[in-house]
C-alpha cells in the first residue's frame, strides 16, 4: 500500500521539500522490538491523517539523554551537536516525538546548543488533532475496557505534560482508572537516568516491579504507556506478577490505532 | 535591681546578635566556596517563588495534615515577633508593656485594641502551638513516621530534631507564665510596676490568672520574670542555635525559593566548557570563547558545586519528603536524596573550617564523593525529579547527583560496566544499543 509508506528527509530534500513536521523516532522506536511496533502505530496515524512528515531514518542519533544522565557529558554533546546540525541543515522547524526523553532533551537541552525548534511529545499531538476533530476517534474496540496510565518522569514531572495523554485515552469512551501514585507523585518506572542499561542496584526490589504491582493494584485491562522504556519496564515487572495474559502494557499511540483499525 | 537587669538585658542581646551574626557571616563564606553561578536575572520572578512557596507554604500542601500542623507553627512563629519588639523596648528601657502604656496614655483607642487583638491571637496560637508541637514529638518518637526515622537521621539529627521541639515547648510555657503572673500581680494590686491595664487581662491568661491571686506577690514577681526572662533568653538561645541546626530552613527557605531555578526541570545544566570543545572537534574554524574558571568535570567536593547547591543544603530542614518519594529509597536502595543535602552541608562545613583555619589550599584527602557520598547511592538515582518535586523549599538533590556522576564517570572513570559498553555503542552505532545505524529504518518495512 503506497499510503503506508515512511517518507524520510534526505528524500524530500533531494526533491526541494521541506516537510512540516519531523518525526523523531529515537532509538528504542528505531531498534526495540516492542517500541518498533510503537512506531508503526504512530506513523499509520499519521499517514491516516495525511500529515506532511518526514523522519531522519539513518541521519537520526541518539539525542544524548543516556550519557547526559549517566554524566558522560562528552558522549552527550558529540551526539547532540551532530543532531542539531542535521535538523538545521534541514531546516527543521517542528518535531514530534514518541519518547519522553527524546522529547525533553531537543525541547530542553538543545537551545543552548543552538537548536530551537517547537518539540511536541506524541500524546499532545494526538491530543491537538482530536480536540480539532481532525483525528475522530472509534471508541468501539475499547468501550468498557478498564485503562489506567502511568505518567513517564520526563513527560509529566520534567514538563509538567499530565492532560494530553488523559485527554487522548478518554476519547476512547474506555474505563478510565487513575492509580494510586498519579501525576506529579507518579512511581518512576525505574529506567530513567541511563538505568535502563544496567541493573538495579542492591535493594529489596526492582523499581518495575513495585510500579507494576501499583499498576495491577486498580485492576486494569491495559496500562497505557507514553515513553518506550516505560513499555519496556512494565512489561517485565507485569510478566514477573505472572499476569502478562489478562493485562496488556500499551502505548497510547497503539490504542488510537487500534480504535481505529489502522 | 532594675539597672541590674537592663544592663544584663543590653548586654545578652549584644551578645547574642554578635555571636549569631558571626555565625551567619561563616555560613555565608561557606556558601560562597561554592562555584559562581547565575541562577537568574528575574527579580519579580524570584520574589513571586518566594511569596508563593515559601511565605505561601504552596509545596507543603502536598501532604495536607503535615500542612496544616506545621502552619499552625509559622503563622504562630511570625506573629509572635510582634510581642517580641515590646519585649525589646521594655527589656531596654527597664519598663512594663510600655508599647500599651503609651498607647493607653495617648488615648489612641484603635491601637489598644489592635494591641489586644494582636496578645490575644499570640496566646491562641501559642496554645494551638503547643498542641501541635506533642504531635510532632509524637508523630516523630511514637508513631515514628518513617520519612522522619530512616538510617540517616540517627544520633545528631533526631537530637537536633527533638531539641528544637522542647524549645518551642518551653518558649510556649514562658509566655503563659509571663502572661499570667503579669495579670495576678495587676489584679493583686499594689504594685506600681505592674499597673492594670484598661483593657482587662488577656483571653487566655486572663483567665487563669484569678486563680492565683492569693499567692504572696512575690512568687507571683518570680513567676513573670522568670517568663519574662524565659521567653527572651529562649528567643536569644535559638537564634545562636539556628546555625548550627536543620532549623535553618525558617531563614533561607526565603532566599532559597527566591533563587529557585526558571529552567524546566528536566533540563540538565550544560557544561560551556565541554561544548566548545567538542564544537572544536567539529569545526576548526571554532574559536571557543572564554569560560570563566578552570575547566573540571563535574564536583568531586562540596565546593565544586554551585553556591546553590550549597544554600539548597543550608535550606534543608530534613523533612524526608524527597526521600519518601524517591523510588530507589523506596526499593530499599542506599541512595536517600536528604542524605545527598546532609552530606553536603556537613562536607561544606568540614571544608570551610579547614580553609578558614589552614587557608585555600587546605586538604585534608578527604571529599564529598566517595567519603560522604557512595558511588552506589550516586549509582541508584533514574533522575525521575521525585525528589525536586516534593521539596518544600526547590532544594535539588538532583542537581548534585548529577554532578557527582559527571565526576564519577568522566573524572574518576569509574563507570559501570555495562555503562561503558553502553557509551560505546554510542559512540560507534550513535545508538545505545550495538545496532548499526543503517539499519536504523528496518521498522517501516513492517508498516504494512
Amino acid at each position: 500500500m503506497s499510503e503506508n509508506k515512511v517518507p524520510v528527509m534526505a528524500d524530500l530534500a533531494a526533491e526541494g521539500r521541506e516537510p512540516e513536521i519531523l518525526f523523531w523516532v529515537g532509538c528504542a522506536g528505531s531498534f526495540d522490538q516492542r517500541a518498533q511496533r510503537v512506531t508503526i502505530a504512530f506513523a499509520k496515524i499519521l499517514n491516516a491523517l495525511g500529515t506532511d512528515y518526514a523522519v531522519l531514518g539513518k541521519e537520526e542519533c541518539c539525542t544524548g539523554d543516556p550519557a547526559r544522565r549517566a554524566g558522560n557529558e562528552f558522549v552527550f554533546q558529540m551526539l547532540a551537536q551532530q543532531n542539531v546540525a542535521t535538523l538545521n541543515a534541514y531546516n527543521v522547524k517542528k518535531i514530534v516525538t514518541t519518547c519522553p526523553h527524546c522529547f525533553n532533551t531537543l525541547k530542553n537541552e538543545y537551545p543552548s546548543l543552538g537548536g530551537d525548534y517547537q518539540v511536541i511529545h506524541h500524546s499532545q499531538f494526538m491530543q491537538q488533532l482530536i480536540d480539532e476533530g481532525k483525528l475522530v476517534v472509534e471508541g468501539g474496540a475499547f468501550k468498557g475496557k478498564r485503562i489506567t496510565y502511568h505518567d513517564p518522569c520526563y513527560l509529566g514531572r520534567a514538563n509538567d505534560v499530565y492532560e494530553a495523554p488523559r485527554a487522548v485515552i478518554e476519547s476512547l469512551d474506555s474505563d478510565f482508572v487513575e492509580m494510586r501514585n498519579c501525576k506529579s507523585k507518579a512511581l518512576c518506572c525505574g529506567a530513567g537516568g541511563a538505568q535502563m542499561w544496567k541493573e538495579d542496584e542492591p535493594g529489596n526490589s526492582r523499581i518495575n516491579t513495585k510500579r507494576a504491582q501499583q499498576a495491577l493494584d486498580v485492576n486494569p485491562d491495559y496500562i497505557a504507556v507514553a515513553c518506550p522504556y516505560c513499555n519496556t519496564m512494565l512489561t517485565d515487572g507485569v510478566k514477573e506478577a505472572g499476569k502478562q495474559d489478562g493485562v496488556k502494557v500499551i502505548d497510547i499511540a497503539e490504542l488510537i490505532a487500534m480504535a481505529n483499525g489502522l | 535591681m532594675q539597672f541590674v537587669q537592663i544592663a544584663l538585658f543590653i548586654l545578652l542581646s549584644g551578645a547574642s546578635f554578635f555571636l549569631f551574626f558571626k555565625q551567619a557571616k561563616v555560613i555565608y563564606d561557606n556558601i560562597m566556596l561554592g562555584r559562581k553561578e547565575k541562577i537568574h536575572d528575574d527579580p519579580a520572578w524570584g520574589l513571586q517563588q518566594m511569596l508563593i512557596i515559601a511565605f505561601g507554604q504552596k509545596k507543603m500542601f502536598k501532604i495536607t495534615s503535615a500542612a496544616l500542623l506545621h502552619l499552625v507553627i509559622y503563622v504562630s512563629f511570625v506573629i509572635t515577633q510582634i510581642e517580641l519588639l515590646e519585649v525589646f523596648i521594655d527589656g531596654v528601657f527597664g519598663q512594663h508593656r510600655a508599647v500599651y502604656h503609651f498607647f493607653e496614655s495617648h488615648r489612641l483607642l484603635f491601637f489598644q485594641q489592635l494591641y489586644y487583638l494582636s496578645i490575644n491571637m499570640i496566646e491562641i496560637l501559642s496554645l494551638l502551638t503547643f498542641a501541635v508541637t506533642i504531635a510532632f514529638l509524637w508523630r516523630r518518637n511514637i508513631i515514628r513516621l518513617p520519612r522522619l526515622n530512616k538510617p540517616e537521621m540517627d544520633g545528631w539529627p533526631r537530637k537536633d530534631a527533638n531539641l528544637i521541639l522542647l524549645f518551642e515547648l518551653t518558649l510556649i510555657f514562658c509566655i503563659f507564665s509571663m502572661n499570667i503572673g503579669d495579670r495576678a500581680l495587676q489584679l493583686k494590686g499594689g504594685n506600681p510596676h505592674y499597673p492594670a491595664l484598661n483593657g482587662g487581662g488577656f483571653l487566655l491568661s486572663g483567665s487563669i490568672a484569678p486563680l492565683l491571686t492569693s499567692l504572696p506577690e512575690g512568687l507571683l514577681i518570680a513567676f513573670e520574670r522568670f517568663g519574662w526572662w524565659g521567653h527572651i533568653i529562649m528567643v536569644f538561645v535559638f537564634l545562636n542555635y539556628l546555625p548550627k541546626s536543620k532549623h535553618l530552613h525558617i531563614m533561607l527557605a526565603f532566599p532559597n525559593t527566591y533563587f529557585s531555578r526558571k529552567q524546566p526541570k528536566g533540563e540538565i545544566i550544560n557544561m560551556p566548557q565541554i561544548m566548545n570543545e567538542v564544537k572544536s572537534m567539529f569545526d576548526d574554524s571554532f574559536v571557543a570563547p572564554e569560560v570563566e574558571g578552570e575547566m573540571k568535570f563535574g564536583a568531586k567536593d562540596a565546593n565544586d558545586l554551585s553556591w546553590k547547591n550549597l544554600l539548597d543544603a543550608y535550606s534543608c530542614t530534613e523533612c524526608g519528603r524527597c526521600t519518601e518519594q524517591c523510588p530507589a529509597n523506596q526499593t530499599g536502595k542506599l541512595l536517600s536524596p536528604r542524605k545527598i543535602m546532609m552530606a553536603t552541608r556537613d562536607r561544606i562545613e568540614e571544608l570551610g573550617k579547614g580553609i578558614r583555619e589552614h587557608g585555600p589550599d587546605f586538604s585534608d584527602n578527604k571529599s564529598l564523593l566517595g567519603d560522604y557520598i557512595s558511588k552506589e547511592e550516586l549509582l541508584a538515582c533514574t533522575t525521575c525529579n521525585a525528589c525536586v518535586e516534593a521539596c518544600p523549599v526547590t532544594i535539588s538533590p538532583l542537581e548534585i547527583i548529577v554532578e557527582l556522576r559527571r565526576n564519577l564517570i568522566m573524572e574518576a572513570a569509574d563507570s559501570p560496566a555495562e555503562w561503558n559498553n553502553m557509551f560505546t555503542n554510542l559512540e560507534n552505532n550513535q545508538a545505545p544499543w550495538q545496532f548499526s545505524r543503517e539499519d536504523g529504518m528496518n521498522w517501516a518495512d513492517d508498516m504494512n
